[in-house]
C-alpha cells in the first residue's frame, strides 16, 4: 500500500516535471501543434496526382472539318490546354524544351483516310521522362479520342462499332480526387514525424546534459520515467492529430465515412507507437545530433515512400515488402485510408490495429530492455 | 592570402574531423544512405505488377475466356479467384483481398457475336485514385488490342481512327528511370543539410564558437571551413549514389557528366548555405536539427521527386522556387533520360547559384552579428 502511493508520488512528479518543460520550451508545441498545421496546408494543397492543365501540342498538317473537331474535342476537355502547331518540327522542338507535355499529329492524309475507312493514324508522342505522368496524359488523350470517335460514327449515321468497352465503376472515390486518399495518408506521415520528433530528443537531451545521472539517483524506476515522459507528448501529439483531422474534413473536404471513435481509438494507437519509437531512439543513441539523424531517416523516408501513403505496397518486389511490415506508418495509412474513404471495414482496421499494437508492445518493450539505470 | 588558405584548411580539417571521428555519427553517414538507396530504387515505383483481380464471368463463350486469358495472362495482373455471384464482390474490394473485379454478363458473346458492343463491368478500389486511374490505362491498352484482333478475325471494320502512342526518352514508360536519378538528389540534400545545420550550434553549446571568432580568421574564412565537410560529404555521397544508380539499377545515362556535375556542385552549395543558415540560427543542436528538419520534408515533397510540380496550385508552385531540390531534379533527369547539353540546363544552374550565394552570405553576415 505504502508503496503505491510513492510510486504514485514519483510518477506525478515525473509528469509534472516533463509537463512544465513542455510548457516552458515552446519547441514541444511548436512541434505538435504548428508542423502539423503547415505541413498539411503545404502538402494538402501541393501534393496533387491529377494531372490538370496538361500542355498539348496539336499538330495539323490539313486544317478541315475533321481535324477541327477532333482539336475541338481537346479545347472543350479539361485536361488540357492545347497549342496548335503548324508542323511536327517545331512541335518537336517544344517538346524537348518542356514547353509541351505531349504531342497530338494529325498527318495531312487524315481526312482521306478517315472517309475511305482506312483506320487513320493519329501520332501521339509524350514526354516519357515522369512515366507515371506520361501513362495518365496517355489515359486522358485515349479518353478524347474515344469520345470524339464515338461521336463522329453518329454524325456519319453509324453506330459505334466497338466490339468490347469497358465499363469503370470506381468505388470510394468516384471522381478520383487525388486528394481524398492523399490527405489521410499525408497525416499519417505528418504524425509519425511529430510523434518521433517529439520525444526522440527528450532521453539523449537529459543524458547530454547530464540531468539523467541525477534522475538515477532518486528512487526513480527507469519505468516511471518512461512513463512520466510519454505521457505528457501523447496529450500534446494527440492534440494535433486532433487539429490534422479537423482540418482534413472541414478545409480539404475529404469524407469521413467511418466513425469518429474508431479513428480517435486507433489514432491513439498509432500515437503511441511513434513516441514510443522515438523514445528508443532516443534512448540507444544517447546523443541529440544522433537521435536526430535516425529520427530523420528512420521515420519521415520510410513512412513517406514504404507505406502506401503514395507507392503502391502490392508492387514493390517481395523483399522490400516484407521491409514495409516494420513501418508503422503503413498500417495507419490502411486504417486512415480505409476509414475515411470506405467506412469501417472491421477486417482491416481490426488487423492493422493488431499489427500497430503489436509494434507499441515492441517498442515500449525495447526502450524497457534498452534503458538501464547505469552510467556506462 | 598564403596564411588565410592554411587557416582555412585547418579549420576544414577540424570540422570534418568533428563529423567522423565519432564512430555513431560516421555509421549515420555511410549505413542509412545506402539501405534507402536499395529500399527505396525498389519500392518507389508507380508501376503496377501482380494487381489481384477477381473475374466474375457469366458468359460461357470462348470470346470471353479469351478475353480473360489475355488480362490474367499480362504481367500487370494475377488471377485472385473466380467467382459466381454478384454478392461475394463487395466483400472482395472492401478488405482489399484485391483491387479489380471484372464482371462479363451472360450475353457478352452474343453481344460480341452480332455486332453489337459487349460492356465489360470493371469494379476499381478507387482508395488510391492514381492506382484506379493506371490499373484503367493497362485494361484499356489490353481491351483495345483485343477488339484490333477481333475486328480483323471476324471482319468488322477497324476504328475510323487509331492513335498510335510513342512516348519518348522512356519508351516502355518505367516509372524506375523517373524515380532513380531522383534518389541522388533527395539523398545528397538529406546529408549535407544535417551536417551543416549542426556544425555551428555544436559550437555554439560548447562555448567553442565564440574562441573561433576571436581567432585571426575572418568570417569569410570561417564560412568556407565550415562549407568544406558538407560539400565534401555531399559530393560523394552523389557521386556514389550517382555510380549505383547507372551500373546497378541500369538507369540509361544520355547526356554529359559534366553537365551533371555543374549542377551537383551548385545544388550542394545551395543545400550548404541553407544548412549553415539553420545552424547559425539555432542556439543549441536540437533547434539546428529541427529546423533541418522543417527545411527538408517540405523541400523533399515539394519538388516534384514523387508529385508533379505542375499539379501543384499557383501559390505553391512559387513557393518551389526557392527549393534547390526542383532545379536539380530536373538537371539529373534531363541528363540521365534526356541527354540533355548544358545549354538547355542553363535554367536550372543559375537559380541554384543564386539561392547558394544568398544562403551563404546570409549565413556569414549571421555568424557576426548573433554575437551580441
Amino acid at each position: 500500500m505504502k508503496q503505491g502511493a510513492a510510486m504514485r508520488m514519483r510518477l506525478r512528479g515525473m509528469i509534472r516535471k516533463e509537463s512544465l518543460q513542455v510548457l516552458r520550451d515552446p519547441s514541444s508545441i511548436a512541434i505538435a501543434f504548428v508542423m502539423p498545421l503547415v505541413l498539411l496546408l503545404l502538402f494538402g494543397y501541393g501534393v496533387s496526382l491529377d494531372a490538370r492543365y496538361v500542355r498539348i501540342a496539336l499538330v495539323v498538317e490539313q486544317a478541315d472539318a475533321n481535324t477541327a473537331g477532333f482539336t475541338g474535342a481537346f479545347a472543350h476537355s479539361d485536361y488540357f490546354v492545347p497549342q496548335l502547331y503548324n508542323n511536327i518540327q517545331q512541335a518537336e522542338q517544344a517538346l524537348m524544351e518542356h514547353r509541351v507535355d505531349g504531342i497530338v499529329w494529325l498527318r495531312n492524309d487524315f481526312s482521306a483516310r478517315l472517309l475511305t475507312g482506312g483506320a487513320a493514324p493519329i501520332g501521339v508522342f509524350v514526354n516519357g521522362v515522369d512515366a507515371n505522368q506520361s501513362r495518365i496524359t496517355k489515359g486522358y488523350i485515349q479518353g478524347v479520342w474515344q469520345v470524339w470517335l464515338a461521336g463522329y460514327a453518329r454524325e456519319q449515321g453509324q453506330e459505334p462499332a466497338e466490339p468490347v468497352a469497358l465499363e469503370p465503376r470506381v468505388w470510394f472515390n468516384a471522381a478520383l480526387r487525388s486528394r481524398d486518399f492523399l490527405v489521410p495518408g499525408l497525416i499519417a506521415v505528418i504524425m509519425t514525424l511529430t510523434g518521433a520528433m517529439l520525444t526522440s530528443m527528450v532521453v539523449a537531451r537529459e543524458w547530454e546534459r547530464g540531468t539523467m545521472e541525477a534522475l538515477m539517483v532518486t528512487p526513480i524506476r527507469i519505468w516511471e520515467i518512461t512513463l512520466g515522459k510519454l505521457l505528457p507528448y501523447f496529450v500534446l501529439g494527440m492534440g494535433g492529430m486532433l487539429l490534422s483531422v479537423a482540418m482534413a474534413l472541414w478545409l480539404f473536404e475529404v469524407p469521413l465515412r467511418g466513425s469518429f471513435w474508431l479513428l480517435a481509438g486507433s489514432s491513439a494507437l498509432f500515437m503511441l507507437v511513434a513516441l514510443g519509437m522515438g523514445l528508443l531512439i532516443s534512448t540507444v543513441a544517447r546523443s541529440q545530433f544522433v537521435a536526430g539523424q535516425i529520427a530523420l531517416v528512420a521515420t519521415f523516408l520510410p513512412a513517406f515512400i514504404l507505406s502506401g501513403f503514395i507507392f503502391q505496397i502490392g508492387s514493390m518486389p517481395e523483399p522490400v515488402r516484407v521491409i514495409t511490415h516494420i513501418v508503422p506508418a503503413r498500417y495507419f495509412v490502411a486504417i486512415l485510408q480505409t476509414l475515411f474513404m470506405a467506412g469501417d471495414i472491421w477486417p482491416v482496421i481490426a488487423a492493422n490495429s493488431a499489427a500497430l499494437f503489436v509494434m507499441m508492445l515492441l517498442f515500449l518493450g525495447l526502450v524497457r530492455r534498452k534503458a538501464r539505470k547505469r552510467l556506462d | 592570402m598564403k596564411q588565410a588558405l592554411r587557416r582555412i584548411l585547418a579549420l576544414a580539417v577540424k570540422e570534418l574531423l568533428a563529423v567522423l571521428k565519432d564512430r555513431k555519427s560516421r555509421i549515420i553517414l555511410v549505413v542509412p544512405p545506402l539501405l534507402q538507396l536499395f529500399v527505396f530504387g525498389y519500392a518507389a515505383s508507380f508501376d503496377l505488377n501482380d494487381i489481384p483481380v477477381a473475374i466474375y464471368n457469366e458468359d460461357r463463350g470462348a470470346a470471353s475466356r479469351e478475353l480473360v486469358a489475355r488480362i490474367v495472362g499480362s504481367p500487370h495482373f494475377h488471377l485472385h479467384s473466380h467467382l459466381d455471384q454478384d454478392g461475394q464482390v463487395a466483400a472482395l474490394i472492401d478488405t482489399r483481398e484485391v483491387l479489380i473485379v471484372l464482371h462479363l454478363g451472360e450475353r457478352f458473346s452474343s453481344a460480341l457475336y452480332s455486332g453489337d458492343t459487349a460492356p465489360v463491368q470493371v469494379i476499381i478500389d478507387g482508395r488510391n485514385s492514381n492506382t484506379a486511374l493506371l490499373v484503367q490505362g493497362y485494361l484499356r491498352d489490353i481491351v483495345t488490342e483485343f477488339n484490333l484482333q477481333w475486328s480483323r478475325r471476324n471482319g468488322r471494320p477497324p476504328p475510323l481512327a487509331m492513335l498510335q502512342v510513342r512516348p519518348w526518352f522512356n519508351s516502355n514508360l518505367v516509372s524506375r528511370w523517373f524515380i532513380v536519378p531522383g534518389i541522388v538528389g533527395l539523398l545528397a540534400l538529406v546529408v549535407t543539410t544535417i551536417v551543416t545545420a549542426l556544425s555551428v550550434a555544436r559550437e555554439r553549446e560548447a562555448g567553442t564558437f565564440d574562441q573561433l571568432l576571436v581567432t585571426p580568421m575572418r568570417p569569410v574564412e570561417i564560412l568556407i571551413g565550415k562549407s568544406f565537410p558538407g560539400l565534401l560529404i555531399g559530393l560523394l555521397q552523389g557521386s556514389f549514389i550517382l555510380l549505383m544508380a547507372v551500373y546497378w539499377f541500369e538507369v540509361p545515362f544520355r547526356g554529359s557528366l559534366g553537365g551533371l556535375y555543374i549542377g551537383m556542385i551548385l545544388f550542394i552549395l545551395s543545400a550548404v548555405g541553407i544548412g549553415l543558415m539553420i545552424s547559425s540560427l539555432a542556439v543549441t543542436q536540437q533547434q539546428g536539427m529541427l529546423g533541418a528538419f522543417l527545411f527538408l520534408v517540405p523541400a523533399v515533397i515539394l519538388s516534384g521527386f514523387a508529385t508533379p510540380i505542375a499539379n501543384m496550385p499557383e501559390a505553391v508552385q512559387w513557393l518551389t522556387c526557392i527549393n534547390p531540390l526542383r532545379y536539380f531534379l530536373v538537371i539529373l533527369r534531363g541528363v540521365f533520360l534526356e541527354g540533355s547539353s548544358s545549354a538547355i540546363l542553363l535554367p536550372y544552374y543559375w537559380p541554384m547559384g543564386v539561392i547558394a550565394l544568398v544562403t551563404l552570405s546570409l549565413a556569414g553576415w549571421m555568424f557576426r552579428h548573433r554575437m551580441n
